[in-house]
């Protein structure tokens, strides 16, 4: 049976040796082979995973707990190198075995960290599906003609059923917080540069991000600290919160389940006596546009050597977007770059004199699997741009964004909040107490109903 | 280099390449980047407008 108890509510019976991490790491791959239909690893690190438990076990038991990520089972998204195991991207094309350790990996280990595998996804982050990979579609815990999200959905899998307890995914435009939201998770987009991205391969160098996903934010809060060697515990916020909601442009799109959610959290938080407010991002309806002349053409120049030797090996929609880049005119990306800087500072001028600004994480519920179009108040969007609309804004400008389960829509499905604010330790802190209140309960995953 | 004459040349590019599925996107990319350069071109003009005349 699948183990659904957050980090932080085992690493206490796991430091005091009443629950071993030899019998977690038995748990997860159980529930990854009961649920491989999901595809949601591409590599499972089974002997190793149950070589580094027995080696933690006894660590512990000897006295030498490193910390609550010791002898914890963590996934992680297969865009990240971990020594001796081949990083596919989600990818056919040929790759060899790393030759070491990401530096997020390498804290992960330092910290206690049982890496259990290497997780599904969108072919080199590129998509919010998930469905355009070499190793099958990754598929939505709660309904399996849906997709989990992505491009990290196979993380986000892996956590939402307990195949691992925590989870690295990458964020390019949303990549963490897509699937997080549509499964029920919390996720965190870090500021940018605050994570190191080293042997990660690109999407966009200059708006990749790498950050937890966990099943609480307290659980997210301790992988981000084990990730960037700090402590978020100083940085809770006192007394009430000011929330400010963008409306125009973040709220023009919304499916009913989304837009009954955001009400839910933002009248629960008043209720707590927070204060919530409307607020305007100035130009937020730049942001696709920023966004596509600067992805395309980074993506396009990293995939340069490889897009017309192993035309075939990449997924067509993928590589036809790849090839798209090659086009865009470097006048338009510098024209991107400085538009970058401007809405960087009106999300700065947004968030002066608040704690956060509070928003949906996704307009709408897991789409089914190869849908093109989603419809919004008779409205047809295209599937990709209605996943990316609220979250790509904070990838351009670099602002620390964490998804929150925020309950499910009529549909069944899960529906998330968005936290933005000034630093992922404050973010996190904020997060912790819009948890409370959006989930129905501490460390529910699904909403505290799913 | 004005827009339609960028995506008329990219469009007979990708026909040439073999890649005619590239058309439809080319003309979605070319509509953004008329976004992007009226975004840019607002923005400057209001920056301008923003900046005091230099006192000479």
């Amino acid at each position: 049976m699948s183990d659904l108890r957050t980090i932080s509510e085992i690493a206490p019976l796991v430091q005091s040796g009443r629950l071993s991490p030899v019998d977690l790491v038995a748990g997860c791959l159980e529930a990854a082979r009961t649920r491989s239909s999901l595809n949601a690893f591409i590599t499972l690190m089974a002997d190793q995973a149950r070589a580094d438990a027995e080696r933690a076990r006894s660590e512990i038991a000897s006295g030498h707990y490193r910390g609550p990520l010791h002898g914890i089972p963590i996934a992680v998204k297969d865009l990240i190198d971990v020594a001796g195991t081949k990083t596919t991207s989600g990818s056919a094309l040929p790759v060899t075995a790393a030759a070491a350790d990401a530096p997020v990996i390498t804290r992960l280990r330092e910290a206690g960290a049982i890496i259990i595998g290497k997780t599904n996804l969108h072919e080199f982050a590129f998509g919010t599906t998930s469905d355009e990979t070499a190793f099958g579609p990754v598929r939505h815990p709660l309904d399996e003609s849906r997709s989990a999200g992505g491009s990290s959905g196979g993380s986000a899998v892996a956590l939402a059923t307990g195949m691992a307890f925590g989870a690295l995914g990458t964020d390019t435009g949303g990549s963490i917080r897509i699937p997080s939201a549509v499964c029920g998770l919390v996720g965190l987009k870090p500021a940018l540069g605050e994570v190191s991205t080293a042997r990660v391969v690109p999407l966009s160098g200059t708006l990749d991000h790498v950050g937890p996903m966990a099943r609480s934010v307290a659980d997210a809060t301790l992988m981000h600290d084990v990730l960037t060697a700090s402590s978020s515990t100083a940085s809770a916020p006192q007394g009430p919160l000011t929330f400010g909601v963008p409306g125009s442009y973040f709220c023009d799109l919304l499916d009913a389940g989304a837009r009954a959610a955001l009400t839910r959290v933002r009248e629960a938080l008043v209720t707590a006596g927070h204060r919530v407010v409307d607020i305007t991002i100035e130009n937020a309806a730049w942001t696709p546009h920023v966004y596509l002349h600067i992805v395309l053409p980074e993506a396009t120049c990293y995939h340069a050597p490889w897009l017309e030797p192993h035309a075939d090996d990449y997924s067509p929609g993928v590589r036809i977007r790849l090839e798209m880049g090659g086009y865009v005119l470097g006048e338009d990306y510098v024209r991107a770059m400085r538009l970058r800087d401007r809405l960087r500072s009106h999300v700065d001028r947004a968030l002066a004199g608040l704690d956060a600004l509070l928003l949906p994480a996704q307009p709408m519920g897991a789409p089914r699997i190869d849908a093109a179009t989603v419809e919004f108040e008779g409205a047809s969007v295209p599937v990709r741009a209605a996943m990316l609309r609220l979250t790509q804004l904070f990838n351009i400008t670099g602002h620390p964004a964490l998804a929150i389960p925020a309950g499910l829509g009529g549909d069944g499905l899960p529906r998330g909040v968005q936290i933005v604010g000034r630093s992922s330790a404050e973010v996190l802190a904020i997060g912790r107490a819009v948890e409370r209140y959006s989930s129905g309960g501490d460390g529910s995953v699904g909403g505290g109903t799913g | 280099m004005y827009i339609e004459d960028w995506l008329a040349a990219a469009k007979a590019d990708a026909i040439k390449r073999k890649m005619p599925e590239l058309v439809p996107l080319l003309e979605g990319l070319a509509a953004s980047t008329a976004a992007l350069r009226k975004a840019d071109a607002e923005d400057r003009h209001s920056a301008k407008s923003e900046t005091p005349p230099e006192r000479t």
